[in-house]
């Protein structure tokens, strides 16, 4: 009975969740729906348009590109130029925290720019408004950067704010100005975004400043945006390992530690989906290899920082990394060991995100839970699949309209920070050097994957495998939380966090112990709606 | 200091707008649209918009927000989105089952030119709208007005495509609501009710964002305005449009397609906003006002009385929609306080007109701006220059709150860190009630906490 109530016939779930389609829309979300097997790895269909009408969980390009991947950095005044709405809605919605080193240093995250575009400018071009703007954010802030983020009815007008950029910043010769082409409609959800932001970062921003970076071991942490302090935890472990930490992409970042990222020896990539163009292109030009790791999850934890301690191969570095685990480890241990008891054989299901419906799994692995159901809201078939699908994935028109940087090595700056004999030694030991298995590989024979998740399968979803938990964002929140079931928000973590490191573990072991175990879940239903009717419960008050 | 960038030196800008006080049209019109029983509000553009505006609805109402989207990619944009629209309208209509379908445009769909009367048309005549389902529209175009525009554009659809003239008049009135909450609207009904006067309210979003926890998900809650009272509102004695800017548009809809005259009022916040509204539906309804409302109303004039020491002279700067910032503003100089500095990003002379009517007599001294320019920035640098002693806005307000350590009253949208706007009312004279408890709360919170110990009060 347990058995069958974590993994209902996986097939029959299938067909349950396209039945009621229309018959081309079952057809092309079939391929979307798939029974896992680990040792096989099926394809799953992923990265292609959303059916018109689906309510679906994605957002837009320009989402992934504002939103995620340039939102959280702090001293770029990031101006979007569009009617206001674009602008208003990314304004300190992601959480992403950042900390100055004094009061006086720049931070614009609690800022929100606009060009507020008006029908005048939408008839008769932008771009003048666009300049005008950017000249006002100079003459107010003086900052070290501005950003410029197109909305749709830009790309479709024709404002050029490539040109435009560089004229101000010709003008201002302080200040670097760079636009992003990242109209909302390119490509089919966030993911385009995040490739337009890796482009335009790359371009404008690394390399900019070739002062060598001191500390010995030196590397970047891609793909970590500092949602509720995650990047905190992970610098609290890397100072005290003796990591140095040149650059974060881009949580709490700065834009002279982008421009400085160049000079550390090593990137390792969290989030994969939303920066991986990042490491492969500055392993191009610069040499320096990237390596998938993951800190959410105690044991995650520790396994990345062995695997970068294998990397730099020094002794000293692998005992302090070990000292340190051991340090931290017995404060998981213990709330882990009073925790368990209470979550161990629960279920959940995670939808979200391009990376983490894969990571999370590992803190639910620890919480003794198992994930019945996964997919990934904008993710490709590599992070489903592993990157070894990449030379057979087709390249579709929506992808093909984002740009691929012809990135070469830099005459000067190429510099391999390990031989091949040395990258295939270390893939051997089993680190994920510019390679990632991806999710699947890592989920249990027969669980369900599915790829951009409607509204209409996770009620069905629910309804068929009744988790105990269900993570999402916050349009599936309430919806999920009205059927009695507790969501947990993995975009903003409920205005809680961080779940990063040995700290965010415990954070996270907490919150997931407190909602599922959470009275309130068994108060739903009024007594006298329990007891069938009003009268029968009146009348046993009586005779009690 | 969170915002320590913004100085107190005040440039006029003609190209920047910095933390505005109003966002984009269609998140008006998917909240107007929710307000429908039955209905699943539909966004013309791409994804990105539905999403984010589903999900600062949902953020403002912890509850769900359900809506769906054309899903336009590149292609769409360059060819234009009608295929996607109408592949979109078969699937909700097979997956979803809506009652209702309400279309809104997005400035994506606006500016390649796609005509959503004549995509919905070709949608009815393809026969792609089943029988006895409804497919509305509005235009709502980001780069014009702002979110209350939208609404105000949504409410005109949903008023001109349902209301039908039989020819026979009922004994009811319109109430058209401007762009309030769930527990507003309810309030409105409740006042009705009392008033004995039959109403038709729309939109109504009582009874779907604020909809109980049952454990079951309610894609279309029992809330929200039929589809059967919609059309009957084209027989109405009259309609009373609560709002110039979000409400007043439907109004002049229905007398155009219908010839229901209509009366234009505030939305009823505060003291005398309430006395016109209640004065207006009495005569609308011709019924006397009980005694019921008499004394609601003498209850707060009452706490108005008792406690006008620490209300008087206090300096309030304001910022929010133009519909609710007027009668707030009245309301608070009925209060003896001082409305100083007053921003809304909507555009629209009519607010200029009424904040000049209210304010020249009473606080000349009154800075207010709306439209283009009119943002929390301006508002911010106003407050550093001439310090206050009490902020009222939306949650975005926290910041300036926080930097120049004032009292801060949560009011308008969104409220994203706080409930109860969803439950309490803000409207009739015990919303008035609420809010004047809110004020008094905050200031004399901070009279408590800034009291030297030789003058901390026990009695206040």
């Amino acid at each position: 009975m347990e058995a069958n109530r974590i993994f209902p016939d996986p097939s029959k779930v299938r067909e349950e969740l396209i039945q009621k389609y229309p018959a081309k829309v079952a057809k092309k979300r079939a391929k979307s729906i798939i029974v896992n097997d680990p040792e096989l790895i099926p394809e799953v269909q992923a990265n292609v348009r959303t059916v018109p009408g689906i309510i679906t969980q994605r957002g837009c390009s320009y989402a992934g590109c504002k939103g995620v991947v340039l939102g959280p950095t702090r001293d770029i005044v990031n101006i979007v130029h569009g009617p206001i709405g674009c602008s208003f809605y990314a304004w300190l919605t992601r959480r992403n925290q950042t900390r100055t080193e004094s009061l006086m240093d720049e931070n614009y995250i609690p800022y929100c720019f606009s060009t507020d575009m008006q029908e005048e400018n939408i008839v008769f071009g932008g771009e003048k408004k666009l300049k005008i703007a950017i000249q006002e954010a100079y003459d107010l802030f003086h900052p070290k950067s501005i950003a410029i983020f197109s909305t749709c009815p830009v790309g479709l007008i024709g404002d050029d704010v490539h040109a435009a950029s560089r004229e101000m910043k010709e003008k201002f010769g302080d200040c670097n100005v760079f636009g992003f082409s990242c109209e909302g409609y390119r490509g089919v959800s966030q993911s385009a975004g995040h490739h337009i932001a890796n482009n335009g970062v790359f371009k404008h921003m690394v390399g900019r400043n070739n002062t060598p970076s001191e500390g010995k071991f030196k590397l970047n942490l891609l793909g970590e945006y500092n949602i509720g302090g995650d990047a905190f935890e992970i610098e609290r472990i890397f100072d005290k390992v003796g990591i140095t930490l040149v650059s974060s992409f881009s949580g709490n970042s700065t834009v002279s530690q982008i421009e400085n990222a160049h000079t550390a020896d090593l990137n390792v990539i969290l989030c994969h989906r939303s920066i991986n163009y990042m490491g492969d292109m500055m392993e191009t030009k610069y040499g320096i290899p990237w390596m998938k790791v993951n800190f959410v999850g105690a044991e995650s934890t520790a396994k990345s920082l062995r695997k970068i301690a294998e990397y730099f191969g020094d002794e000293e570095l692998k005992a302090r990394v070990e000292e340190v685990i051991a340090e931290e480890s017995p404060k998981v241990k213990a709330v882990i060991e009073e925790i368990l008891p209470r979550t161990k054989g629960k279920t959940a299901m995670l939808f979200v995100g391009g990376s983490r419906a894969h990571h999370y799994q590992d803190l639910f692995n620890e919480l003794g839970m198992t994930t019945v159901a996964a997919g990934y809201e904008f993710a490709h078939r590599d992070d489903y699949e592993g990157r070894h699908v990449l030379p057979g994935i087709k390249i579709d028109a929506d992808s093909k309209n984002i740009e691929e940087l012809k990135v070469v090595p830099d005459p000067e700056l190429y510099n391999p920070r390990k031989t091949e004999a040395e990258l295939v030694a270390l893939k051997e030991k089993g680190l994920e050097i510019n390679s990632y298995e991806g999710m699947m590989k890592q989920m249990t024979k027969k669980s369900l994957v599915v790829d951009d998740l409607s509204h209409y399968e996770s009620e069905k979803l629910i309804e068929i495998y009744k988790p105990d938990i269900f993570c999402a964002g916050i349009k599936e929140k309430y919806v999920v939380q009205k059927m009695g079931i507790p969501l947990k928000q993995l975009h903003s973590y409920d205005y809680g966090g961080p779940y990063t490191g040995f700290e965010g573990a415990v954070n996270f072991y907490k919150d997931i112990d407190r909602m599922v175990n959470n009275p309130v879940w068994k108060l739903i239903k009024a007594p006298w709606e329990k007891a069938g009717n009003g009268a029968g419960l009146a009348a046993s008050y009586v005779t009690q | 200091m969170l915002l320590r960038h913004t100085s107190k030196e005040v440039k006029e800008r003609v190209g920047l707008t910095i933390n505005p006080a109003k966002t984009c049209q269609p998140i008006g019109a998917m909240y107007a649209a929710l307000g429908i029983h039955g209905c699943l509000p539909h966004s013309h553009g791409s994804q990105g918009c539905c999403s984010y505006h589903r999900s600062t609805l949902t953020r403002h109402y912890k509850e769900p927000v359900m809506a769906a989207t054309s899903s336009f990619t590149e292609g769409a944009s360059v060819f234009g989105g009608q295929a996607n629209l109408l592949a979109a309208i078969e699937t909700i209509f097979s997956v979803y089952d809506p009652d209702i379908i309400a279309v809104h445009s997005t400035c994506l769909s606006e500016t390649i030119g796609d005509d959503l009367q004549q995509i919905t048309r070709k949608a009815k005549d393809d026969g792609k709208v089943p029988e006895g389902k409804h497919l509305i529209f509005a235009s709502t175009p980001s780069f014009i007005g702002s979110h209350v525009t939208g609404y105000a554009n949504m409410v005109t659809g949903i008023a001109s495509q349902f209301a039908v003239s039989s020819g026979i008049k009922k004994n009811q009135i319109n109430i058209i609501a401007g762009w309030m909450e769930p527990s507003d609207m309810r309030e409105i009904k409740r006042l009705s009710s009392v008033l004995g006067v039959k109403i038709v309210l729309f939109p109504d979003t009582s009874d779907v964002l604020d909809a109980p926890q049952s454990g079951k998900h309610e894609f279309y809650p029992k809330g929200g305005t039929t589809v059967a009272e919609l059309q009957s509102s084209g027989d109405s004695l009259s309609s009373l449009a609560l709002g110039c800017i979000s409400a007043e548009p439907a109004a002049i809809a229905l007398e155009k397609c219908c010839k229901v005259p209509f009366k234009t009022l505030d939305i009823p916040i505060g003291l005398t906003a309430t006395d016109r509204f209640i004065m207006a539906l009495s005569q609308a309804g011709g019924v006397t006002v009980p005694d019921e409302i008499t004394a609601d109303r003498g209850r707060l004039v009452d706490v108005m009385a008792d406690m006008e020491q620490y209300l008087y002279g206090k300096r309030v700067a304001l910022f929010g929609d133009p519909d609710q910032l007027v009668p707030l503003t009245e309301f608070l100089l009925d209060l003896n306080m001082k409305p100083v500095f007053i921003v809304s990003g909507t555009p629209g002379q009519r607010f200029e007109k009424r904040m000049n009517l209210l304010l020249n007599e009473r606080t000349p001294e009154t800075k207010f701006r709306n439209g283009i320019g009119a943002d929390m920035f301006l508002l911010h640098q106003w407050m550093k220059n001439e310090p206050v002693d009490l902020l009222i806005g939306n949650s975005y307000g926290k910041y300036m709150a926080r930097d120049e350590d004032v009292p801060f009253i949560r009011f308008g949208f969104p409220i994203l860190d706080r409930i109860g706007h969803s439950y309490f009312p803000n409207v009739g004279y015990s919303g008035g009630l609420r809010l004047v408890e809110k004020i008094l709360n905050a200031l004399m919170d901070r009279q408590d906490r800034d009291a030297l110990e030789e003058k901390f009060e026990l009695v206040m």
